[in-house]
C-alpha cells in the first residue's frame, strides 16, 4: 500500500509543482488569470459570537427545535423526573447510559423497564443512587448490561443528557461520554428523550464548535429523523428515533 | 495488488495521458454520449421537465431564504473559499497529516491511484470482514456517497459476489428501479410518487400490496424494508463531507439516520473519500457546519451529522478503514485555472440556480458529477481531451448564477470558458491539415471559426459597433417571416430547438445612446448592477450576460 502512497503524494506534489518543497505552481484567479496567494491569511470575519440576550437565544432554541418537529418543553430542575415519567408512560423499556443522573428515572412508573447500558454498575453513578433513597430504588435496581442491536431494537425508548446546543440552528450535541451513552443506543429506540440544561446553549454555531470534542463519537441532531426525497415533501421519522423529546432544564 | 479480474465496469478514456503525465480519472464521470445529443432526448420527457423544474425551483427560493438569515453569508462565504484554496495548496501534507492521525486512532488508512484500485481495496475487506449468507452471497449497506458511486462500487462488487444496498431513500428508489440518479441531492428527483409507489410494489419483496403513494407510507416502507438490513450487516461502505486532517477525524451529513445506522451498527466500517475532502482543523467546522445544509438543502441544519475519528473503544464499529482516493484529483489539481473546482463540497446548490440543469436534468450530464461544477469538474479529472467529455464545457449559457450561488465561490463560468479553450486549442492542435479542412465545414469547425470571430469583435468596443449595423438590414429580413426557425451551420444546433425572434430595429447599445446617453461608464454600471441583482436567483445575472443582446429579456424561460 506504500506503493499507492508514494505515488499519489508524488502526484499531489507534481501538481503543485512544488519536487523542491515549496509551491510553484499556485493556481490562478480563474477571471483574471492572476496567479493565487496561497499564503494570504484565511479571513474569518463571520461571526463567531451571538448577539442574542439568554433568554431570547433559548426561545430560538424552542422555536427551531418546534419547527423541525421535536415536543419541546422547559422545566427546572426538580421536575425533570415528573416530565420524563409522563414522557414515557407508555413505554415498556427504557435504556439510560450510566452516567445519568439517577434521579432523572426516579419517578418512571413500576411497570417501565429500565436498563443501564454499561457492563456494570459505575462507581459514581451507584454511590449518587445510594444517597438519594427515591433514585435509588429506580436506578440501582436497573439490570446493567452492554445492550445487544436487538435488545436495543426491543427497547422503547432512551433517556440521555447532551453536550452542547445551537439554538440558530436548532442542533443537539452529543459527544459519546457517559451521560450521552453510546451511539448505538440514542440510534436504534424509536423514541429519544434527551435533557438539555440551559447553561450549554449556545447562540451560533462556531460557539458550538469551540465546546465539542471532535475526536470523541460526535452525533448532531436537528429534530427527528425526516427525508424530503419524495417530491421533496419532508416526511419526519424515516431510520432514526421517530420521536425526539426536548427537555430544556432551566437555570432557575 | 489483486488481480482485477471483474467486468470492465469501470471506464477508461483511452490515451488520456494528460499535463505533467498525471492520469486521468476512470469511472463513472464520463459523458454516456455528447450533451447536446442526450440533453435534447431528456428535454422531451415532459414529466422529467415538470418535476426537475418544480424540485430546482423549490429548493432555489428555501435557500435564498436560507442564506438571507445569516447576516454573515457572506464572510463565512469568503472563509469558506480561503480555507479550501489553502486545502489544496497543502493538499500533500494535510493527507499526510490525515493519515497519521487516524492510524494514531486505531483506524486503518489505504490508498488508491484510482477507481480501479478503489475498488479493489474495498472488495478486498468486504471479503475478509462481511460473512457468507444462505444464498451465497456477501452484504453491504451502504450510506449515499458521490465518491463510491463515481467508480461505480456497486456494479464492480455484483459480479464478484457481493450485494451493495443502498439505504439513502432517494438512492434506494434509484437502486430498485434500475435507474441512475439525476440530482446529487435529492437522486430521485426525476420520479413523483406514483412512479415510487410502483417501483417499491415492483422491488420490495413482502411489501403491502395496498401500499399508497402518500409520501409517509412510502417513507414507512423503506424503513420496514431496511431496518433488518441495518441491524444485521457486518459491514458498511460510506462517503465522507469532510475529514479533518489535525484529528484524523471523518464527518458524514445527513437527514433520515441511514447514515447513523451505517456508521453505528456493523463491525467493519469502509469510507471512501476524494483526498480533496480535507479540512485542516476542526475550527473549520464553524464555516462548513453553516454553508452547507443551507446550500443544499436548504435548511439551518440537517438532522444528523455524525462524526467519528479512528476507533472508539466500545462504542460503533471496531474495525475501521479509510481509502483515500485520487482518480482524476490530482489531475484537476494541476490545472492552475481549474484547480478550484476542487473546492466543491457537493451541496448541489449549483444544479438547482442553473438554467441548463433545470431543463436537462442530471442525467444528460453522464458523469456522477452533473450540473455547472459537473461540467468542470468532469473534464478536469479526465482532462478535457477525453473525447467523452468534451462537449460538456458547453452545457453552460454562462449566466453566472452558479458562480453566485456557490458557498465556496468557485468561478464556474470562467473555468468553463478556460476549458473551452483548452477543449478548441487541443483540438486544433491534434489535427492535421485534410482534417481542419473537413472540418471548416462541420459544425465543430464552424464554432471555432465563430468563437474567433467572436472574440476579435467583443475584444473591441468599436468592433462590436461596426458589427451591429449589420443589425437593421437582418431586422428587416426576418420581419419578413416573423422570426428564424431554422438556421444553416453551427447556429443551427441551436435553433433546432428554439426558434428566434424577430430581430429588433437597433442593438441595445444604439438604443442606450439615443435614450440615455453616450456615457460608458454608466453603461458598465449598468450592467454590474444587473449582475449583483441576480445573487442566486439568476434573473438579473441573466440580464446582465444579456446586455449586449437585446434579445436576452424577451426568450423569457432562457433569461432565469
Amino acid at each position: 500500500m506504500t506503493g499507492a502512497r508514494e505515488e499519489i503524494l508524488t502526484r499531489l506534489r507534481t501538481a503543485l509543482g512544488r519536487e523542491d518543497g515549496t509551491t510553484t505552481r499556485t493556481g490562478v484567479v480563474p477571471s483574471t488569470g492572476k496567479p493565487v496567494d496561497i499564503d494570504a491569511e484565511v479571513p474569518r470575519a463571520y461571526l463567531r459570537e451571538g448577539s442574542l440576550a439568554r433568554p431570547a437565544v433559548i426561545e430560538q432554541l424552542v422555536d427551531r427545535l418546534v419547527d423541525y418537529k421535536a415536543w419541546v418543553t422547559q422545566v427546572p430542575a426538580a421536575d425533570v423526573p415528573r416530565v420524563v415519567a409522563q414522557r414515557l408512560e407508555q413505554a415498556d423499556s427504557v435504556v439510560i447510559p450510566p452516567g445519568l443522573e439517577a434521579d432523572v428515572v426516579s419517578q418512571l412508573p413500576e411497570p417501565v423497564r429500565i436498563t443501564v447500558d454499561a457492563a456494570e454498575a459505575q462507581d459514581g453513578a451507584v454511590a449518587k443512587a445510594e444517597v438519594e433513597s427515591e433514585a435509588a430504588d429506580r436506578f440501582a435496581s436497573a439490570a446493567h448490561r452492554i445492550h445487544t442491536i436487538d435488545e436495543l431494537d426491543a427497547t422503547s425508548a432512551v433517556i440521555t443528557a447532551s453536550r452542547v446546543s445551537v439554538a440558530q440552528t436548532g442542533t443537539i450535541m452529543l459527544d459519546g461520554d457517559t451521560d450521552c451513552g453510546r451511539r448505538m443506543i440514542t440510534l436504534v429506540p424509536d423514541h429519544h428523550v434527551c435533557l438539555v440544561p440551559e447553561s450549554t446553549v449556545v447562540e451560533i454555531v462556531p460557539e458550538a464548535v469551540a465546546r465539542i470534542d471532535l475526536t470523541r463519537p460526535v452525533t448532531m441532531i436537528s429534530g427527528p429523523s425526516a427525508t424530503s426525497d419524495i417530491e421533496l415533501q419532508r416526511v419526519e421519522g424515516v431510520h432514526g428515533p421517530r420521536q425526539l423529546d426536548v427537555i430544556i432544564i432551566t437555570d432557575r | 495488488m489483486t488481480t482485477f479480474l471483474g467486468m470492465p465496469s469501470v471506464l477508461r478514456a483511452d490515451g488520456a495521458e494528460v499535463a505533467d503525465g498525471l492520469p486521468g480519472a476512470q469511472g463513472n464521470v464520463f459523458e454516456r454520449e455528447p450533451f447536446p445529443q442526450y440533453a435534447s432526448r431528456e428535454l422531451e420527457d415532459e414529466q422529467l421537465r415538470r418535476n426537475l423544474g418544480h424540485a430546482t425551483k423549490t429548493i432555489r427560493e428555501k435557500r435564498l431564504g436560507a442564506v438571507a438569515e445569516l447576516p454573515d453569508w457572506e464572510d463565512l462565504r469568503d472563509s469558506g473559499a480561503a480555507i479550501k484554496q489553502r486545502v489544496m495548496a497543502e493538499l500533500p501534507d494535510l493527507l499526510e497529516q490525515f493519515a497519521d492521525a487516524f492510524e494514531a486512532r486505531g483506524g486503518h488508512v489505504h490508498w488508491a491511484r484510482d477507481a480501479e484500485e478503489a475498488n479493489s481495496i474495498v472488495r478486498d475487506l468486504i471479503e475478509e470482514n462481511a460473512p457468507i449468507l444462505g444464498n451465497g452471497r456477501r452484504e453491504v449497506v451502504k450510506v449515499k456517497s458521490m465518491a463510491t458511486q463515481e467508480i461505480g462500487l456497486n456494479e464492480y462488487l455484483e459480479p464478484h459476489g457481493i450485494d451493495a444496498f443502498e439505504t439513502d431513500l432517494a438512492e434506494l428508489i434509484v437502486q430498485l428501479g434500475d435507474d441512475l440518479p439525476s440530482h446529487i441531492l435529492v437522486p430521485a428527483i426525476h420520479k413523483n410518487r406514483s412512479e415510487i409507489r410502483d417501483i417499491f410494489l415492483e422491488g420490495i419483496p413482502g411489501v403491502d400490496p395496498g401500499l399508497t403513494d402518500e409520501p409517509a407510507k412510502l417513507a414507512e416502507a423503506a424503513r420496514q424494508h431496511l431496518r433488518h438490513k441495518f441491524l444485521t450487516t457486518k459491514v458498511a461502505v460510506s462517503g465522507a463531507n469532510f475529514g479533518i486532517a489535525s484529528t484524523g477525524t471523518l464527518g458524514v451529513v445527513e437527514s433520515e439516520g441511514n447514515g447513523r445506522m451505517c456508521l453505528t451498527l456493523p463491525e467493519t466500517l469502509i469510507t471512501v473519500m476524494g483526498v480533496e475532502k480535507l479540512l485542516p482543523q476542526p475550527e473549520d467546522l464553524e464555516v462548513f457546519l453553516q454553508l452547507l445544509p443551507r446550500s443544499s438543502t436548504a435548511e439551518r441544519m440537517n438532522p444528523y451529522t455524525s462524526f467519528w475519528t479512528g476507533a472508539t473503544a466500545g462504542d460503533g464499529p471496531q474495525n475501521v478503514h479509510v481509502v483515500l482516493m485520487d482518480n482524476g484529483r490530482s489531475r484537476a489539481l494541476a490545472d492552475e485555472w481549474g484547480r478550484s473546482a476542487l473546492n466543491c463540497i457537493r451541496c448541489s446548490a449549483c444544479m438547482n440556480v442553473c438554467p441548463v440543469y433545470e431543463r436537462t436534468g442530471g442525467h444528460a450530464y453522464g458523469s456522477t458529477y452533473p450540473g455547472p461544477i459537473g461540467a468542470i469538474l468532469s473534464p478536469l479529472m479526465t482532462g478535457v481531451q477525453a473525447e467523452e467529455n468534451n462537449s460538456l464545457p458547453y452545457a453552460s449559457s454562462l449566466c453566472g448564477a452558479c458562480f453566485d450561488a456557490c458557498p465556496v465561490k468557485i468561478d464556474i463560468p470562467s473555468i468553463l470558458v478556460h476549458l473551452r479553450g483548452e477543449d478548441v486549442s487541443t483540438t486544433q492542435e491534434g489535427e492535421s491539415a485534410t482534417e481542419r479542412v473537413r472540418d471548416a465545414t462541420s459544425s465543430s469547425g464552424q464554432l471555432s471559426a465563430g468563437l474567433a470571430a467572436a472574440s476579435w469583435a467583443m475584444a473591441d468596443g468599436r468592433r462590436i459597433a461596426l458589427a451591429e449595423r449589420a443589425l437593421p438590414i437582418a431586422a428587416a429580413l426576418t420581419r419578413l417571416t416573423g422570426g428564424i426557425s431554422r438556421l444553416p451551420g453551427v447556429v443551427g444546433k441551436w435553433t433546432s430547438s428554439r426558434d428566434i425572434p424577430a430581430l429588433p430595429d437597433q442593438s441595445f447599445r444604439n438604443w442606450w445612446r439615443k435614450t440615455r446617453g453616450t456615457d460608458a461608464d454608466a453603461i458598465a454600471a449598468q450592467q454590474e448592477a444587473g449582475a449583483g441583482a441576480g445573487a442566486g436567483a439568476g434573473a438579473g445575472a441573466g440580464a446582465g450576460a444579456g446586455a449586449g443582446d437585446d434579445h436576452g429579456s424577451q426568450n423569457e424561460g432562457d433569461a432565469r
